[in-house]
């Protein structure tokens, strides 16, 4: 430690590892928009290759538009549960209870790919298969452990007081919840909800698996798919403003709302 | 899991402010009860969510597993076990189920390394270190397919900057095909991996070296304790739980492996970089067998649960000694 961290200076150090985490992202975004032989900016620095994208197939706004749809209602979906659930597990004695919080946690230890393949069977049943709607239902799944820890932890750090001044005042346990509880709860909801936005929005296998129709893939199913499916020269500049629109909402995001994910590291919800 | 033990005198609490005086939990009388049905109303969603969504599904892959179930016919009965015998008689079980676990291994080390690299470099206060922990953790945001598209074009021999640098270089003639060979295009993954999650290890490793009471480096520095001592002697012992939960994360992870070569190096050259979950996929989607697809998957299950044990015993037996 003495010899390599000591003696270097930690800038240099530091600082070339930030320049080698940069660069693919700085790279991907310059070559997006500047000249290469093979795509629809072969000249000069312009915005081809994202017109590319927006003639592709069905088209650039109808992929945003499906991955927006799917990480909203996913987004709603996990809030919705975990918030009742938090609820439930921090405020209530009930038979079951531990059993259904257990059950809930053991999600996490079984693979992803085991359950899609009987999902898939499964949502051809409820006549959810290749369907947005079905789509999210499972994605919100996979966010359920780690959502209603964090919303249970979230009720339990709630003072009892400020709860049952409420109950005197004459509110059911609906009315303390949502005029006194939500509002104490809504840095637990932030990173809940923040978690499943990134998840929705990147992720990849399950609409692979779970949507056929091309109309309907999200955005990063439609980038990977605009690649493998132009014949013969392959459109990397394309590609590359796919990734640009893919990534944008993620660091934005992100950026903002950083405290609020680093919360999720420390609230020991990872620890699954 | 840390799941915390029910406490008794905060129930008493929960059972309404008429019981504040006597502090017990009532469990008789229509205010329990309806205390109770609230709990079970709240608990609902998370209760119905789960047996649909979680528990019909590994029923189903059970049953699918011990069945014939083309993709498109549905189930067609019973042929235990023959959909367990087809997966494992495959001639690219092996081959996936090696190569998965070369890459867990190579990956494990070099990224749990570079993060608790990356966390000793930023965790104190100097100027620039909360900059540089973003900037560590940026790739992070983006999705493991995204990260693989972009490294695609930047691997590329023609129009990527890797091979035409090298090239202006003089350091090579002709263009660089990173993902042309078995061992680069395994290392070419491992890199883009490590890129991606560096900086998620590097937060986990962060939580833990805060827990690290700030007295006892200065006691430790007092005494005289080099920075190779203390870091052997306190850092490292404190830092466990933490190191031993990005382990685990990471090698779960690792071994189920699909993006990042289903996008970057669609198994090849030579079906070299093909990963157990990619014959899951390959199973139902290309050999349009969804009951071989199941019982791959309940061997992916049975071994993950296998080391969730396993870690879980070596843990508690390294918390005894």
């Amino acid at each position: 430690m003495r010899t390599t961290l000591g003696r270097t200076p930690y800038h240099v150090v530091a600082g070339g590892l930030a320049v080698i985490f940069l660069f693919p992202l700085l790279w991907n975004t310059w070559a997006s928009v500047s000249e290469q032989p093979g795509t629809a900016q072969d000249s000069g620095y312009g915005l081809g290759n994202y017109r590319t994208l927006l003639d592709y197939d069905a088209g650039l706004w109808r992929y945003l538009l499906n991955s927006t749809v799917v990480s909203g209602l996913t987004v709603a979906l996990t809030l919705g549960v975990s918030l009742l659930g938090g609820y439930a597990f921090a405020r209530f004695r009930f038979p079951g209870r531990n059993a259904l919080f257990l059950l809930t946690l053991a999600i996490l230890m079984v693979p992803y790919a085991t359950l899609l393949i009987p999902l898939y069977v499964l949502l051809g049943r409820l006549h959810l298969q290749n369907s947005l709607i079905g789509l999210s239902l499972v994605l919100a799944m996979f966010q359920l452990p780690f959502a209603t820890f964090m919303m249970r932890i979230s009720f339990e750090a709630v003072p009892r007081e400020l709860e049952e001044s409420a109950l005197v005042d004459g509110c059911g346990t609906a009315g303390a919840l949502r005029r006194v509880l939500l509002p104490a709860v809504r840095p637990g909801l932030i990173t809940v909800g923040l978690f499943a936005f990134l998840a929705a929005w990147n992720d990849f296998i399950a609409p692979l698996i779970l949507i056929s129709d091309s109309e309907k893939a999200p955005l990063p199913l439609a980038v990977a798919n605009l690649r493998q499916q132009s014949m013969g020269a392959v459109d990397y500049g394309a590609t590359e403003a796919g990734v640009v629109v893919l990534a944008v909402p993620c660091l934005l995001v992100f950026l903002l709302l950083q405290r609020h994910y680093v919360r999720g590291f420390m609230s020991g919800a990872l620890k699954g | 899991m840390q799941v915390k033990a029910p406490d008794r005198t905060a129930a008493a609490h929960r059972a309404g402010p008429e019981d504040r005086p006597a502090r017990r939990p009532r469990t008789t009388g229509p205010l329990w009860r309806s205390r109770t049905l609230q709990g079970i109303g709240y608990a609902a969603p998370t209760a119905v969510y789960v047996a649909v969504f979680f528990v019909l599904p590994l029923l189903l892959v059970g049953q699918m597993s011990l069945s014939d179930w083309p993709l498109i016919a549905g189930d067609q009965g019973r042929n235990a076990p023959e959909n367990f015998t087809d997966v494992t008689d495959s001639t690219l079980f092996w081959p996936a189920v090696r190569f998965t676990l070369l890459y867990t291994a190579i990956v494990t080390v070099v990224l749990l390394g570079l993060a608790l690299l990356l966390a000793l470099l930023v965790q104190e206060s100097r100027p620039g270190a909360g900059f540089f922990r973003t900037v560590y953790f940026l790739p992070g945001a983006l999705g493991l397919a995204s990260a693989s598209l972009l490294f695609w074009g930047l691997y590329s021999p023609t129009t990527g900057p890797l091979s035409r640098t090298l090239e202006k270089l003089g350091l090579v003639d002709d263009p660089v095909s990173f993902l042309g060979t078995p061992t680069s295009a395994l290392l070419s993954t491992v890199f883009l991996v490590v890129w991606k999650f560096a900086g998620f290890y590097m937060l986990i490793l962060l939580v833990g070296l805060q827990r690290v009471p700030h007295e006892l480096y200065e006691a430790a520095r007092m005494d005289g304790a080099s920075r190779g001592q203390i870091f052997r002697g306190i850092t490292l012992p404190l830092l466990r739980p933490s190191l031993a939960l990005s382990l685990l994360l990471c090698v779960t992870g690792s071994l189920l492996a699909f993006d990042q070569f289903f996008v970057l190096t669609k198994g090849g050259p030579d079906n070299s970089t093909v990963t157990v979950v990619q014959l899951i996929y390959r199973e139902a989607f290309q050999r349009l067998n969804l009951g071989t697809a199941a019982a791959l998957s309940i061997l992916v299950l049975a071994a993950l649960l296998l080391l969730n044990v396993l870690q879980f015993r070596g843990l508690h037996r390294a918390d005894e000694s």
